[in-house]
């Protein structure tokens, strides 16, 4: 499996990457120990199930070459701080710490044990032993914002959003400007929960949007509990993080699913035979990263037909998703016709695009 | 039959027993749950109960970061336990912590970047006053107007969740932070940095501000007219209104009390071992005070074991993880266990059970 390795952010944690030029070789090893902590239980069903179900992964690969453990529902700071310590502490080679709130801890532990990898998920901090991934989910977000273009009757799409954080925003103005593609008329209407992971406050964000006349939700938070109100509403929805078509087996027209399996195998293998390097990596659907859910069987041929192809375009690399002509919200241009975003801004990102009606809180 | 009777006074026997007996129950039921989940249940119990303490791969290093964890418990459960004696139920602590740790670092960050010996004292009078007033809040409402302190003091955790949140994406978010949330890290802060006194012991300033608390309250309870006053109040609040108690005094000092320490304990937090004001850097600190009170039996002493067992089981609970793949599910039950058989074997300070010949028939 190649991942697609690009050096995002160097403009940004210049420092960071400076100080990784001076990179150590480490030797191979026989058998290696990884372990992985989550932010939430193995259990949620998305963010967390998921990194679990790359650790998995890893076992399956290596077998008796790779002993594998993890601690669910770490606390971002001090906590997080005391469990990689205790890991390193017991002799794992490796930690995948999986949340971006990790980062200052990861920073922490890793100048305290030097001959202990750590590989940090969504952060920009790197170190000669600490590598960053993350994924691109905004490839997904083009393909979603698509679909629900296309199947919108109301013109109203819906948008369940975290934080607003660079990923966030980047999410939405993805989406957005995909649905607007193919339906000049689509409107987005955002509510900001303030939260990753809160069932009942996901629930009640999806049934104002409903209320107020959406008939497609998509959510940036990690409960399933949008998917399952806009099931019994018999509108659509995109599962996120994993495959919920349990929770809406009509609703779900697809899944953005992140797969960090192919990563996390290729990164113990380069410990298990002495190649690893700390790194930027920031994978897409090219390199399998950003995975989908089948299409619902229920959604018309074209619209499938206009999702694939707008996969197969990603993958390729035939099409960015940011590719101009566009426009900031207030109307001043960002991208030229043709131009393509660089990788600085888009990790950045803390402005709309032209036509988003919504402000972000501040 | 047998009949539970009760005892003319509480049995000081009991009042000692009732938590050795309720950690060996624990230890039981949970190695049962241990081996329910296909773990070797001593296994499990070693590496929970012993190993942070005593092995020496994970001693040196988890030894301190016992008192580490320990001392923002203690801090809030002492402070809640005079409240909870004069059955004042400050439910809330979590938010006055919130609002301690934001004050504090509200304050460092203004200042930034300060070299000056006073940031960090006057940054532990911005923590307890914070904490205190947002105590106030429930305060003046149930001596004005009669609310209801529970649900007034736990609804303001959520508001001081929002308050953090907005704070971290805004006022107080890093400006070299790249569009991310979250403060500039105060261990990177020397002036308002809660460091480590000796390097590698874990004592921090929060620690020993602990442990004297628990020294200064053992003297206020026992040896004190405000210990009496609180200790009349939960007993016999009629008596306790004859003696000349205020009751609306007392209220306002039992929470303004327990505001102070869950803010102090909220800003030694954010300011050392936490180090930054993220969207929820709260980790139920506040929440799970209220199990060490009981635990500890509302009494300082009792409450510094106790701080220091929860701080255990959850060192080794990370152990257990990682090292033999226990659930963390199961080590929360566990804690839960170990609160449940307290409160049940606690029946017997003031209950025996007597055998009583049953009549035929």
């Amino acid at each position: 499996m190649t991942m697609k390795r690009r050096t995002v952010l160097a403009g940004l944690a210049g420092t960071t990457a400076a100080a990784a030029l001076g990179v150590p070789t480490f030797a191979g090893k026989d058998k290696v120990k990884a372990g992985f902590i989550y932010v939430g239980p193995v259990g949620d069903g998305g963010w967390s199930f998921q990194h679990d179900q790359g650790r998995k992964a890893v076992e399956a690969a290596y077998g008796d070459k790779v002993e594998t453990s993890y601690v669910e529902s770490v606390p971002e700071g001090a906590d997080a701080e005391r469990v990689m310590t205790q890991m390193a502490l017991s002799g794992h080679d490796i930690i995948f710490a999986t949340s971006f709130g990790y980062m200052d801890a990861v920073q922490n532990v890793a100048k305290k044990f030097p001959k202990v990898k750590f590989e940090h998920a969504t952060g920009y901090k790197r170190a000669p032993n600490v590598a960053t991934y993350s994924s691109r989910f905004y490839e997904g977000r083009a393909v979603i914002g698509t679909i629900a273009g296309m199947v919108t009757r109301t013109n109203k799409v819906g948008y369940i959003a975290s934080y607003p954080i660079p990923e966030v925003i980047r999410g939405i103005n993805s989406a957005f400007i995909h649905a607007r593609k193919k339906n000049p008329n689509v409107e987005f209407k955002i509510v900001w929960v303030f939260t990753w992971f809160d069932p009942s406050k996901e629930a009640d964000a999806a049934k104002a949007l409903i209320e107020q006349g959406c008939d497609v939700i998509m959510q940036h938070t990690d409960s399933t509990a949008p998917m399952a109100i806009a099931e019994k509403a018999g509108i659509t929805a995109f599962g996120q993080a994993s495959d919920m078509s349990a929770f809406g087996p009509h609703a779900q027209a697809t899944a953005i699913i992140d797969n960090w399996a192919p990563y996390y195998v290729d990164r113990v293998g380069k410990v298990l035979d002495g190649t690893w390097k700390s790194e930027d990596t920031w994978g897409g659907i090219a390199s399998g990263m950003v995975a989908f859910a089948p299409f619902n069987e229920n959604l018309p041929a074209e619209v499938k037909a206009a999702a694939q192809k707008m996969i197969d375009d990603i993958k390729s690399g035939a099409y960015h998703p940011f590719t101009g002509p566009l426009n900031k919200q207030d109307g001043t241009p960002w991208l030229k016709p043709g131009e393509v975003a660089d990788d600085g801004t888009l990790a950045g990102m803390n402005f709309y695009v032209e036509g988003i009606t919504d402000t972000i809180p501040s | 039959m047998l009949v539970l009777e009760k005892r003319p006074e509480p049995s000081a026997l009991w009042r000692w027993l009732a938590p050795i007996l309720a950690v060996v129950l624990t230890l039981v039921a949970g190695g049962v749950m241990f081996a329910i989940l296909g773990k070797d249940p001593l296994a499990a119990i070693r590496m929970i109960f012993w190993d942070p303490l005593f092995n020496e791969t994970f001693a040196a290093y988890a030894r301190p970061q016992l008192l580490v964890k320990a001392a923002p418990l203690i801090l809030i459960a002492l402070g809640l336990s005079f409240g909870f004696r004069a059955n004042i139920w400050n439910i809330g602590a979590e938010g006055q912590y919130i609002m301690g740790a934001l004050a504090a670092a509200g304050v460092a960050l203004a200042l930034y970047p300060l070299d000056a010996w006073w940031l960090f004292p006057l940054m532990i009078v911005a923590g307890a006053l914070g904490g205190f007033l947002w105590a106030m809040i429930p305060a003046f409402l149930r001596t004005r107007f009669g609310t209801n302190e529970i649900l007034v003091s736990l609804m303001l955790v959520y508001v001081a969740e929002a308050f953090q949140a907005a704070m971290a994406l805004g006022p107080m978010r890093n400006p070299e932070g790249h569009g991310f949330p979250g403060s500039r890290n105060l261990q990177d802060y020397p002036a308002a940095h809660n460091a480590e006194l000796v390097a590698g012991t874990g004592m921090h300033w929060g620690v020993v501000t602990a442990l004297l608390a628990v020294v200064i309250g053992h003297i206020v309870l026992n040896r004190h007219l405000f210990g009496f006053q609180v200790r009349l109040t939960g007993q016999a609040p009629k008596a306790a209104r004859f003696a000349g108690v205020d009751a609306d005094r007392l209220v306002v000092i039992c929470l303004g009390i327990s505001g102070a320490l869950a803010g102090l304990a909220g800003m030694f937090e954010i300011s050392g071992p936490s180090g930054q004001v993220s969207i929820d850097f709260n980790i139920g600190y506040g929440f799970t005070a209220i199990i060490v009170a009981f635990l500890g039996r509302l009494h300082p002493i009792g409450i510094l074991l106790a701080g220091l067992l929860m701080a255990l089981s959850y060192i080794g609970g990370e152990l257990a993880q990682f090292g033999l793949g226990v659930p963390a599910a199961a080590i929360k039950a566990l804690q839960g266990m170990l609160l449940f058989f307290l409160l049940g074997v606690d029946v017997f300070t003031n209950y025996r059970l007597r055998w009583q010949p049953g009549r035929a028939g």
